[in-house]
């Protein structure tokens, strides 16, 4: 408890020092127009996230509460002992299982962990459940949850029942298509192909749209079918969240992303609409986890072998 | 109608000879009516013990290492590097068992039959089905969750595809075995119609004779009514007597058999639908209710209470099932209970907890042990129930063969009998 005592304090002594920049940055961070200067110094190989419109997609963040551990919420977690996180388990180097240590490992899991640290003071005071796609919000809205960090994008429908954090990431869409196939972009990626997406996802209701050509739109369960069908033949293009196309050309040499990055979005952690000092927390260690280098260490461990050395592109 | 034979035939030589016919006739008839009806059966009764009960069983055995193979298959993956020696000795097992089953029904059935279908259509799924498995074990070694959605893709071939074409080959063996039954089982009402209609006429003719010779036995005839009246009552004891065994093998075996295979597959798809929950770690909550509509089919509707009500197919098999399989069944029984409880506690905890209640390599409080456990009960029950068709079905074959020819053997008699009884009279015309 004595070690939960002093991180108290330095969340506290922090939330002081960045008092100023929460109040005008946080909403700054939420919302999209600080992209538009890294597009430039993408480079080549890395995808290119262009602008997002600045309104529509509802990733900007109301301004909260200042952060403090006397919230009605975070007491709550304090008196159990433990932050219980829902995550995914079968996203690799997002949240994921790894077989060998039976831990689950990747970028997520990390910032839930610094999130645990930040509320409870310790990184292992955590209980990470798993929650399907289509119960992430019911999780979070029944309570069997305090948070879902979970390669979740921020969207208008959603906010209508849950609340985001600031935007810890930015994404889209992209294609997987096999190495060899000509995808210099995601409608030349698509034309006359057989493409497959996961139900109930952003990618199923893109491709639904008339004028991609492809030749058949195979529908799955799981995003990760479509590579499983993809290495079988069946299917010749995938179109999936680009956080998840990138852990779907880490698990097999043999394809990679193509096209550019369509329907921009950006990911944040999903709570309660009431938890509001929760919330304040979240971001205040958003905040912190950017300042002091732990987001792009995560990157650099996770992600830029898939996605890019520069993790300029994704930066909330 | 005295009158109407001597109109026909005139002088009394000729009444006796064309009675001679008639009795020689009828009595011939009998045997060769008997012989053949009854070999029919026995051919049938062959068949049920050495042909379609064995490919029936074949059948099932077939489903059942197919559902098998895919629930170890599932553990195995969840264990990873920890998986028991054993449990990948159980999965190579039941592949091997599988082929060999399908070549042995693939050579015992002919090519054009329904069956023949099916089979071809597993051989050409089980090595696809193997490497998808293996796929998903290569992917996994590797810490990919690529390998989970191969063994779920794996899962679905053999839960879509296979398992219901092998429920097809089931359907089809059980048709023919049903049919080589109702053959077996068929009372002979044709033979012994023919046989009590010879009786009668022996009977009448000596009446005739006693009426006009004052003669009151005719030996040969005698000896030929005598004949037939053996030959009636083995036909009748006989058959009877079969189509009691066929009955009970029919009633006490097959037919609680055919239950009782329902209840082990449907066991095996619970605990399937049990691994891959775990396998989809939490990507998928269809196997979830997967889980429900198995357990619901095994063991009856949960109640309230996590209990369960109505029985299902766990209380159905139990049904004119022998006692030792009826026992066996009730110890089925008693054990769900902590398979549905360990089932419950993992879906509450998290995952690390939950695998280990599930497949824990080491534990005892596994629900993998309590399927086990269930599994083997189950395997004791059938094994009771195929001993009972075997012991009642076993041998009506050789004893109706035995009444085939020991029938004609008697109508021969009996003509001999017929010829010896009426020759005598005709001789005191000459």
């Amino acid at each position: 408890m004595v070690k939960g005592e002093s991180t108290v304090r330095t969340v506290r002594t922090r939330a002081l020092v960045v008092a100023a920049a929460l109040a005008a940055g946080l909403v700054g961070a939420g919302t999209s127009h600080g992209v538009p200067g890294v597009v430039a110094t993408a480079p080549a190989a890395a995808p290119q996230v262009p602008a997002a419109e600045p309104t529509g997609d509802c990733s900007e963040q109301t301004p909260a509460a200042s952060p403090s551990l006397n919230g009605r919420k975070v007491q709550e977690i304090r008196a159990r002992g433990t932050l219980v996180v829902g995550v995914d388990q079968n996203s690799y180097n997002w949240g994921f299982r790894n077989p060998q240590s039976g831990q689950l490992e990747g970028f997520d899991i990390e910032l839930s962990r610094a999130i645990a640290k930040a509320v409870l003071g310790d990184p292992g005071k955590i209980t990470f459940r798993t929650v399907t796609t289509p119960k992430r919000i019911e999780a979070i809205r029944n309570g069997t949850v305090d948070l879902v960090v979970r390669t979740m994008t921020i969207n208008c429908e959603r906010r209508k029942d849950i609340a985001f954090s600031a935007p810890y990431f930015s994404s889209g869409q992209r294609l997987v298509v096999p190495k060899s196939a000509k995808a210099a972009t995601a409608a030349e990626g698509l034309q006359g192909k057989r493409a497959c997406a996961a139900q109930q996802s952003s990618s199923e209701t893109e491709l639904k749209k008339p004028g991609y050509g492809t030749s058949s739109v195979t529908i799955v369960e799981n995003q990760l079918d479509c590579l499983v069908l993809m290495q079988l033949g069946k299917v010749d293009a995938t179109l999936t969240d680009s956080t998840l196309a990138a852990a779907q050309a880490a698990q097999d040499p043999t394809v990679r992303l193509g096209g550019e990055t369509i329907i921009p979005a950006k990911m944040g952690i999903g709570l309660k609409q009431e938890d509001t000092d929760l919330a304040a927390l979240v971001n205040q260690v958003l905040l912190d986890y950017r300042a002091n280098g732990g987001w792009q260490a995560a990157y650099d461990r996770w992600l830029a072998a898939s996605m890019g050395t520069s993790s300029a592109p994704y930066l909330p | 109608m005295q009158q109407r034979l001597r109109q026909l035939t005139g002088t009394a030589p000729a009444r006796l000879r064309a009675a001679g016919v008639v009795l020689t006739v009828l009595v011939l008839l009998f045997g060769a009516l008997t012989a053949w009806q009854v070999s029919t059966r026995a051919q049938a009764a062959d068949r049920m013990v050495t042909t379609s009960q064995p490919l029936s069983q074949d059948a099932a055995e077939i489903y059942r290492s197919l559902a098998d193979a895919d629930t170890t298959a599932a553990s195995a993956f969840l264990l990873a590097g920890d998986a028991p020696p054993a449990l990948r000795e159980r999965y190579e097992r039941d592949l091997a068992t599988a082929a060999e089953l399908l070549a042995r029904a693939a050579a015992r059935t002919d090519a054009s039959s329904e069956a023949q279908r099916w089979v071809a259509a597993l051989n050409r799924q089980l090595p696809q089905y193997a490497g998808l498995v293996e796929s998903a074990r290569a992917n996994d070694r590797q810490g990919l969750p690529l390998g989970g959605a191969y063994q779920r893709y794996a899962s679905k071939q053999m839960q879509g595809t296979m398992l219901p074409d092998a429920q097809k080959l089931v359907e089809a063996e059980n048709r023919r075995l049903d049919q080589d039954y109702s053959v077996a089982a068929d009372f002979p009402w044709t033979a012994l119609g023919f046989g009590l209609l010879a009786l009668g006429a022996l009977v009448w003719c000596q009446v005739l004779l006693l009426r006009r010779t004052n003669r009151v036995f005719n030996p040969g005839l005698l000896a030929a009514s005598a004949a037939v009246l053996a030959g009636v009552f083995w036909l009748s004891g006989g058959t009877l007597s079969a189509v009691l065994d066929l009955e009970d093998a029919h009633s006490h075996g097959a037919a609680p058999l055919r239950v009782l295979n329902k209840a082990r597959i449907e066991a095996l798809q619970s605990r399937t639908a049990e691994n891959l929950d775990l396998v989809s770690r939490g990507g998928s909550d269809s196997y979830d209710k997967d889980w429900q509509k198995y357990s619901t089919a095994l063991a009856g509707d949960q109640s309230s209470d996590g209990g369960r009500v109505n029985g299902g197919t766990l209380a159905a098999a139990g049904w004119n099932a022998p006692k030792d399989a009826q026992a066996a069944l009730e110890q089925a029984a008693k054990l769900f209970p902590a398979w549905s409880t360990r089932h419950r506690k993992a879906e509450e905890s998290d995952y690390t907890a939950a695998l280990q209640t599930v497949v824990g390599p080491n534990g005892t409080e596994t629900s993998e042990a309590a399927f086990n456990a269930l599994d083997e009960q189950l395997g004791k029950a059938a094994a009771a129930e195929l001993a009972v068709f075997e012991r009642s079905a076993h041998g009506v074959d050789g004893g109706l063969t035995g009444l085939a020819v020991g029938a004609g053997v008697l109508a021969l008699l009996a003509a001999a009998g017929v010829a010896v009884g009426l020759g005598r009279r005709l001789a005191e015309y000459r």
